[in-house]
């Protein structure tokens, strides 16, 4: 069959997004299997303080993560695991910083899902929510400063922290400044225990966009294959100069906030409802209707995440963990300016 | 001809800006009304697309200095008084602060605050925040009291790569002057002996340097010699300076504007009396503003802070013990 020019483009684009669909497919099975590995850890008592799980909200943070370029900026937040390896972070981040090697990013210092390289455009939340919006509207301001364009700044955000005087500042002062950002809302209905109902007034988060003057899209989060559509869209537009991106996905967490929690609350009605669909059995049963890989190829993407995961475990268990004793305790860059009762030690080579 | 605090902290972000590409400026009305005090008066005709209007929004603002910051910028950000930092609080104490702690990436910004009272600046535009800010590790906190340190220290502020919280006083704007803008200066974490004496040390920072310095002054016709000692940085604060002046003198007073409870002064005698314990001939003493917010009225925001005459009523007491 002759094919036209655009049909050869539109054969492109499609083989294109069956690769992106299988790819974040592969990184949506690893995140939830280094999560369930986490999980088990935590449980085992290997993990101090908490763990927090991305069940649910995969597919959406695989899209965000898979949309990005090198040189992006990507500001995860605690539910973006498929995100952030889809972005690049090695599974050797996450397992180094739930169980506190000192050869992690955090070496220690901080834990769980605060993690990551600042300078490499991959930036280790705080727990204030709402507040790494500003940051990378000012890493976005200081690209423009020294004339660099085409870059994206995403950050991801939950319902709850839309509430947040933070998030208002920050969406608002993108807009002024009209910069490539992409906030994507994942509206997993419940921030902790407290539901939509006593969250926010508004009929969806996405009527936001119009009053801060953005672009509102929302998407179905339980589905890889609109969210891939979506926030490629979103990153798209913010990056041909389109201004400030909003996308509000509809999802349900399907765990509790953190392993602490069971998550009584959540009413089974919901967790019936379209929202509660679990997006990873959802793109599952999308690749084998669409015969992009069949049963065995998709036990074998989980085969090769596990031996991924449990490798990354079996190494981490055996590195140090940071020594109090040869620890730098000097809180600022300039050494010099540090009291000399709090006495910094040399530091020591990472 | 002279120069003053205020129109030194205009040159010293003038020439931060004319020597480093990398230092912007961002703030409420910074850019063409040149500042709520003038403090970037013309920067923003000097310096095209250097000296922003920022919405009021102090969170972002200093969230998006953290972000510059880590992309190489040097920002200034100007709170338009002290008293508007608090809503920006939590991305200085917890974003700016522990970033170099967490990631190893410094975070060099410089966040001025107009601080202090002026009269009829009432409970919302008169208050010092510098305590609040050294409580929190990461960050430096500096506190000029004359001309000539508010122009060096402010081109120190914008050079080191942590952040720093800037207090100018307000009511030193437009008084305090300086002959000439200093070509050298004291480090900063060093204190600077602001007068000599013999029989009691004077611990003070910011304005309340100069009003000690009249009141010392005052009791010099009396025949006391007080010494006094400018912090100019309360974090880091030069504990040896302090020390070393109370063995000097035997008797130390602490001066600050803002309140009492877990201020600066605490701080000061706390450390004396841990590591200069024996050199006191007396109970280390303090004086600060009342524990209440700072009252509008003329009659009782002189009352409500240190004055001349109280330091130097202190004072007298003190050395009579």
């Amino acid at each position: 069959m002759l094919q036209t020019l655009e049909s050869q483009d539109a054969l492109q684009a499609a083989l294109s997004f069956r690769e992106r669909f299988v790819q974040g497919f592969r990184f949506m099975v690893l995140a939830r299997l280094l999560d369930d590995k986490m999980a088990s850890l935590y449980r085992g008592g290997k993990i101090h303080g908490g763990v927090f799980l991305g069940r649910g909200q995969e597919a959406l943070s695989v899209a965000l993560g898979l949309s990005l370029k090198p040189g992006d900026i990507f500001a995860p937040l605690i539910r973006d695991g498929a995100g952030r390896l889809a972005f690049g972070e090695p599974v050797l981040d996450a397992v180094r910083t739930y169980l506190g090697s000192v050869l992690g990013p955090m070496r220690g210092r901080d834990g769980n899902v605060h993690r990551g390289y600042p300078r490499r455009g991959l930036l280790p939340m705080i727990s204030h929510l709402g507040a790494m919006i500003s940051v990378v509207n000012g890493m976005l301001m200081a690209r423009r400063f020294k004339k660099i364009s085409g870059d994206v700044g995403a950050v991801s955000i939950g319902d709850g922290g839309t509430s947040t005087g933070a998030f208002h500042e920050a969406l608002n002062q993108a807009a002024v400044e009209k910069l490539p950002l992409v906030l994507v809302v994942a509206n997993n209905q419940f921030a902790y225990s407290t539901p939509n109902a006593r969250q926010f007034a508004c009929q969806s988060l996405v009527d936001k966009a119009v009053g801060y003057g953005v672009t509102g899209r929302m998407v179905d989060g339980t589905n890889l294959e609109a969210c891939l559509i979506t926030l490629g869209q979103a990153v798209a537009d913010a990056r041909q100069g389109g201004g400030p991106q909003l996308v509000v996905a509809e999802l349900l967490r399907l765990c509790g906030h953190g392993e602490h929690d069971d998550a009584h609350y959540i009413a089974a009605s919901l967790k019936a409802s379209p929202a509660g669909r679990d997006c990873l059995q959802v793109a599952e049963e999308f690749l084998w209707r669409k015969a992009w890989a069949d049963e065995e190829a998709t036990k074998h993407f989980r085969q090769e995440a596990a031996q991924l995961v449990e490798e990354a475990v079996a190494k981490v268990q055996r590195e140090p963990a940071p020594n109090p004793y040869r620890q730098n305790w000097c809180a600022l860059a300039s050494r010099h300016l540090s009291e000399r009762f709090e006495s910094c030690p040399p530091v020591q080579p990472l | 001809m002279s120069i003053t605090y205020l129109e030194a902290i205009r040159e010293a972000q003038a020439k931060a800006l004319a020597d480093d590409p990398r230092v912007f400026i961002y703030g409420q009305d910074v850019g063409a009304f040149g500042g709520a005090f003038k403090a970037t008066k013309n920067l923003a005709k000097e310096f095209p697309g250097r000296v922003l209007d920022a919405p009021i929004s102090e969170d972002a603002m200093v969230g998006a200095a953290v972000g510059a910051a880590i992309e190489g910028m040097r920002p200034i950000i100007e709170m338009q008084f002290a008293d508007f930092s608090t809503p920006g609080l939590n991305q200085i104490i917890n974003q700016a602060a522990s970033l170099f702690w967490r990631t190893q990436v410094p975070c060099p910004i410089t966040i001025r605050l107009p601080s202090g009272g002026t009269s009829g600046g009432g409970p919302f535009h008169s208050q010092s925040m510098e305590a609040i800010y050294a409580h929190y590790p990461g960050l430096i906190v500096m506190t000029p009291a004359t001309a000539e340190d508010a122009y060096s220290m402010l081109l120190e502020a914008v050079a080191i790569d942590d952040p720093v919280i800037f207090c100018e006083h307000k009511l030193l704007y437009y008084h305090c002057k300086a002959e000439s803008l200093p070509t050298e200066a004291m480090p900063v974490g060093k204190a600077r002996i602001a007068r000599a004496g013999r029989d009691l040390t004077i611990v003070a920072y910011s304005a309340m340097v100069q009003d000690s310095l009249a009141a010392a002054e005052e009791l010099a016709g009396e025949g006391s010699e007080i010494e006094v000692v400018d912090l100019r940085s309360i974090k880091p604060l030069d504990t040896d300076t302090v020390v070393a002046s109370v063995a000097r003198t035997g008797r130390l007073l602490c001066v600050g504007e803002a309140w009492p409870w877990g201020g600066v002064t605490a701080e000061v005698i706390a450390r004396v009396a841990t590591e200069g314990f024996g050199l006191l001939d007396a109970p280390p003493q303090r004086l600060n503003s009342k524990d209440t917010p700072i009252p509008y009225h003329p009659n009782l925001w002189t009352v409500h802070r240190p004055t001349v005459r109280s330091i130097g009523a202190a004072a007298r007491n003190l050395l009579r013990m």
